[in-house]
């Protein structure tokens, strides 16, 4: 057999693993991905785009149940994400069968993150091009949580974070404009963050919701209703800032 | 000395399991849950050997949940039914699961449907069923009174028939049955024959 052993992942003589970067790098070059925690609500959001005319677009679900309370979105490469995604929900059953209780949020992200890091230490693989936004209300306790992964294996907890093309923006626009929402409030906040990178409009924004009993996925028509409220709101404000300039 | 049987009805199909756990002369419990939910639209009563039974119906729960979080739909009654075969089939000549199981479902296009399944991977669509010592007294009764496209209280009728045989003419009969049904709006408990307290 060929020497498949070496590792493809290695340092560099100044301490970087150039292949986890690289694979960063893709995960900025993927499509926009912001989440938001509520109080009682957590809120997903992807850019779609919109120049595929003939592709059937229910094919295409960037926002993915794992289990009846986690929710996953992620930016970099989809066909990694099928992988990982799949081996998710394939722990979620099993997590299940073997202490019959659900996973909490804390438990399914450590395990795909750790699936992540395995990835830039073993031979003859390259790390997982995405990184994923995890969603999930933890079973008995009710406690809303937003995580965030990435190809190096890492992983921590966000109030709200953006991650693919953009995300500095977004994420400046959520740390300036961030605080504790419930319902319709958090699904606006997350929409707002988006639509600072997206073209406006109901059929480049894929939008969902995860609250206690469980994801709802909102219809372009919905999502129209809201962004039409948000800039509603904008040219009211603008207004509001002209208007006092007007007196004096 | 325990009972399992199901029959086909008009748009539903009835599951009815005795709720003894049971080992050698002595009665652990007598409402012990035999017929597990596997999914929103379908009924699993399963007898046999306590751990394989409790082993192989989670399993087979936790895959049919599975199959629906992969693919964005349930699986058929029919491919159920398959896939719990195919597993008892590839166990059996390494560490068979003695379970035997009645699978009921409601599928949208389909209606009601009702399989037998076999500890030794038998598997046959049929509109009544029967497992155990139970089911001398159980088939032989449904045989006389079943007809087609039964509605709910006939059916119930029936099955309340087939616990008094068996009450009546099982040397060591089961205490308390316990009823599922599942029809167009999902599978649910329907109710218990109890003849002790729990």
């Amino acid at each position: 057999m060929a020497r498949y052993d070496r590792a493809i992942t290695v340092f560099s003589p100044d301490g970087h693993l150039f292949q986890v970067e690289y694979a960063l790098e893709a995960v900025r070059k993927g499509n926009a991905a912001v989440g938001v925690r509520g109080t009682d609500t957590i809120v997903l959001g992807v850019e779609k785009k919109s120049t595929v005319k003939l592709q059937d677009s229910r094919s295409v679900r960037k926002i993915v149940s794992l289990d009846d309370h986690i929710a996953l979105a992620c930016a970099g490469l989809k066909a990694d994400a099928r992988v990982l995604i799949n081996r998710a929900r394939i722990e979620c059953q099993s997590h299940r069968l073997t202490v019959e209780d659900p996973v909490t949020v804390e438990y399914i992200t450590r395990y795909i993150a750790g699936l992540q890091q395995k990835y830039t230490q073993s031979g003859g693989v390259r790390p997982f091009g995405l990184s994923t936004l995890i969603v999930g209300f933890d079973p008995y306790t009710g406690v809303p949580s937003l995580y965030q992964t990435d190809p190096s294996g890492t992983f921590s907890a966000w109030k709200a974070n953006a991650t693919g093309r953009n995300s500095n923006s977004m994420r400046e626009f959520l740390e300036k404009n961030y605080k504790e929402t419930s319902g319709q409030e958090t699904i606006k906040l997350a929409i707002r963050a988006l639509l600072e990178v997206v073209e406006s409009g109901g059929k480049n924004i894929e939008v969902a919701v995860m609250t206690n009993e469980g994801l709802r996925q909102l219809d372009e028509a919905e999502i129209d209703a809201i962004v039409a409220e948000i800039e509603a709101e904008k040219a009211a404000a603008e207004a509001a800032k002209k208007a006092p300039a007007k007196e004096t | 000395m325990e009972c399992v049987f199901g029959m086909v009805g008009k748009g539903f199909a009835l599951v009815v399991a005795d709720t003894s756990a049971v080992n050698s002369i002595l009665v652990h419990k007598s409402n012990e849950d035999k017929i597990m939910v596997l999914d929103s639209h379908k009924l699993m009563g399963a007898s046999g050997e306590a751990g394989d039974r409790a082993q192989f119906t989670e399993y087979v729960q936790k895959n049919v949940a599975l199959y629906q979080y992969r693919n964005g739909i349930p699986l058929t009654t029919k491919a159920a039914a398959n896939f719990m075969r195919g597993e008892l089939a590839t166990a059996l000549r390494k560490n068979p699961y003695m379970v035997n199981i009645v699978l009921a479902g409601f599928d949208k296009d389909t209606g009601p449907s009702l399989y037998f399944i076999d500890y030794i991977a038998t598997l046959h669509k049929v509109d009544k069923a029967a497992f155990g010592y139970g089911s001398y007294f159980a088939l032989s009764m449904m045989d006389r009174h079943y007809h087609p496209n039964m509605t709910v209280d006939e059916a119930i009728k029936l099955a309340e028939q087939c616990i008094e045989e068996i009450r009546s003419r099982l040397v060591v009969a089961p205490q308390n049955f316990v009823i599922k049904i599942v029809d167009k709006d999902g599978a649910r408990e329907h109710s218990w024959r109890r003849t002790t307290k729990d």
